[in-house]
């Protein structure tokens, strides 16, 4: 497979992306969308460049804490509800392409 | 003993005894029908938003107080990205960055050797859907995705097959005792990711990692390390390299397999989750949880054998369940006797117990009943052979050990009267074993006791007969 990234590299290839997320891309798209993701890093490495030394992290930008839920059950969507979005179901089940060989 | 030294580390996914699923409130654990506990949120259909169930975070911080771990006050949850169909959102939630709890440590004993093992940290997530594999297409039942997981990471701190299975047996009793999990493997409530490496004995640095994925039994988990650690070490006797690499436990061929790189092509650029809230807890809180830790099984043990003097190895046995343990003491506390308790316990009720394929709650035989059968024994008043079948009764049906006594007519005869009658009667009856008696072979005497006792139909006090036969035979 073609070049990898991590998280810290300035450079993500779109087509190994578009390979783990198993799309299919034309050549235009791929000349597309790279060009965005270098546009977006681009933009990510002009933010690296602040001194943000003296900043606290932020994970969160909202206030907000404990989205909590206590342990009770509840009725969610019915089976053949659930089905119903499904491009292929079996036997009670979403059925998609075989994912290994 | 060996040219290279082994390292195991172990990823531990436990499912947690809880109600719910993790971020929604269809019910976890269902089984069978497929697909009947779904909604929108562990469909991942857009636009449904997650929200955390209280229990689970309880349940893994409790984990935590258990083994010793760094509670944290505050962490948060982050999105591992992988596409696979199991995983409808594409992600999975997790944590990574500020995992729930932090360090700790767990203590096993193998060969009587005791050791710490550390563990790195523990955090929260969600289980994915259950994938079946077809001749043509792959069907998928999301009514375990989201089920509530923890995953606890040790430190590479075994060095054995036998090191990791007694991690995993005493973080299991733990988490069966403190009520997290039920840890029924053949449920797949606990999955392991198995890391190992060999470095040449007398250096520090480990050796290349290689992980074994997904193993599901403690048996299995025993038989890929043994495989793989002699796989590692033959490679490099062979002047070999050995690469870093994720493999598989084949079961049937009994053989460790690297994985095609397909199956595992991840690259999870973890970020924060947007769409939940740091978990923040406070001090009180946590607390009150850790007084709710029941007392664990090594606290158990030890004070089993310090209050009650019992062996070691009655004290492992009896607490390994927590159900046994407590039907032990609440006989204890009836009775005298702490070692016949124990002995009765461990033999016939886990005998009976076992051939029934019951547990101790379906069990008929109160702890009052079986104290009151070993006094019974105590006090002679019935022999082994009769208390026994007595057991029987009060496990098949219950009841009151006088009373079935009386009604089989159990009771020992200690009458000397009586006994004297069947010693003669034995005597005269085998008049050659007496005189070989006589003559100074002191086993013969064990076979007229045999047939004093056939003569009672086994209720002769055996002690009692054989002093009658010898006062007869000698006198």
């Amino acid at each position: 497979m073609a070049m990898k990234f991590s998280e810290n590299a300035d450079r993500m290839d779109a087509r190994y992306v578009a390979g783990l997320a198993r799309m299919a891309l034309s050549d235009a798209e791929a000349a597309q969308l790279q060009g965005q993701l270098d546009d977006i890093l681009a933009f990510i490495g002009e933010l690296k460049q602040l001194d943000v030394s003296g900043v606290e992290a932020t994970d969160v930008a909202t206030e907000a804490r404990n989205a909590w839920r206590e342990d009770v059950p509840e009725a969610g969507l019915a089976r053949d509800v659930a089905l119903a979005n499904a491009p292929l179901a079996r036997h009670e089940q979403f059925a998609v392409p075989k994912v290994i060989e | 003993m060996s040219d290279y030294v082994p390292s195991i580390g172990l990823e531990v996914h436990v499912q947690l005894k809880t109600r719910t699923k993790m971020f929604c409130a269809c019910p976890a654990h269902e089984e069978g029908t497929p697909n009947v506990a779904v909604c929108p949120v562990c469909l991942g259909l857009p636009g449904a938003l997650p929200t955390m169930n209280r229990e689970a975070i309880r349940k893994t911080v409790k984990v935590g107080l258990m083994i010793g771990s760094e509670i944290s006050l505050r962490s948060t949850f982050d999105r591992k990205n992988y596409f696979y169909p199991d995983m409808p959102k594409n992600f999975q939630i997790s944590q990574q960055a500020a995992p729930l709890c932090i360090g700790g440590s767990v203590e096993i004993e193998v060969g009587g050797q005791k050791k710490t093992i550390r563990v790195n940290h523990i955090h929260q997530e969600e289980d994915a859907a259950k994938i079946t594999h077809l001749e043509n297409s792959s069907e998928i039942d999301y009514n375990r995705a989201s089920t509530p997981l923890m995953e606890l990471v040790t430190e590479p701190d075994m060095s054995s097959p036998d090191e990791a299975i007694a991690f995993l047996t005493a973080l299991k009793e733990m988490l069966v005792y403190a009520g997290i999990s039920d840890c029924n493997l053949e449920l797949g409530h606990v999955r392991c990711d198995v890391n190992s490496s060999v470095r040449p004995a007398g250096t520090d640095k480990l050796g290349v990692k290689c992980e074994i994925k997904n193993m599901n039994t403690f048996k299995g988990i025993h038989r890929a390390l043994e495989y793989e650690l002699e796989r590692q070490m033959e490679t490099l006797r062979a002047g070999g390299k050995l690469t870093q690499e994720t493999r598989r436990w084949d079961d049937v061929a009994g053989v460790t397999l690297p994985m095609r790189s397909k199956e595992y092509a991840h690259d999870y650029r973890y970020f924060p989750e947007p769409d939940l809230p740091p978990v923040t807890l406070d001090a009180a809180t946590v607390e009150a949880w850790r007084a709710e830790l029941p007392e664990l099984p090594a606290a158990k043990r030890a004070r089993f054998i310090r209050d009650y003097g019992l062996p070691e190895y009655d004290a492992g046995v009896l607490t390994a369940d927590p159900a046994i343990a407590g039907y032990f003491e609440a006989t204890a506390q009836k009775s005298q006797n702490f070692k016949a308790v124990s002995n009765w316990v461990m033999g016939e009720l886990l005998r009976a117990l076992g051939e029934k394929g019951e547990t101790i709650a379906d069990a008929k035989i109160a702890p009052e009943a079986l104290a009151a059968l070993i006094a019974l024994v105590d006090a002679k008043t019935i022999n082994m052979p009769a208390a026994k079948e007595v057991f029987q009764i009060l496990f098949d049906r219950g009841g009151e050990p006088a009373a079935i006594v009386k009604e089989k007519g159990l009771a020992q005869v200690s009458d000397t009267g009586a006994i004297d009658g069947f010693a003669e009667q034995a005597i005269a009856a085998n008049e050659k074993v007496a005189a070989e008696f006589r003559g100074g072979k002191e086993a013969a005497l064990m076979f007229l006791v045999g047939q004093v006792m056939k003569l009672s139909r086994g209720k002769a006090n055996p002690q009692l007969a054989a002093d009658a036969l010898r006062r007869k035979l000698q006198g």
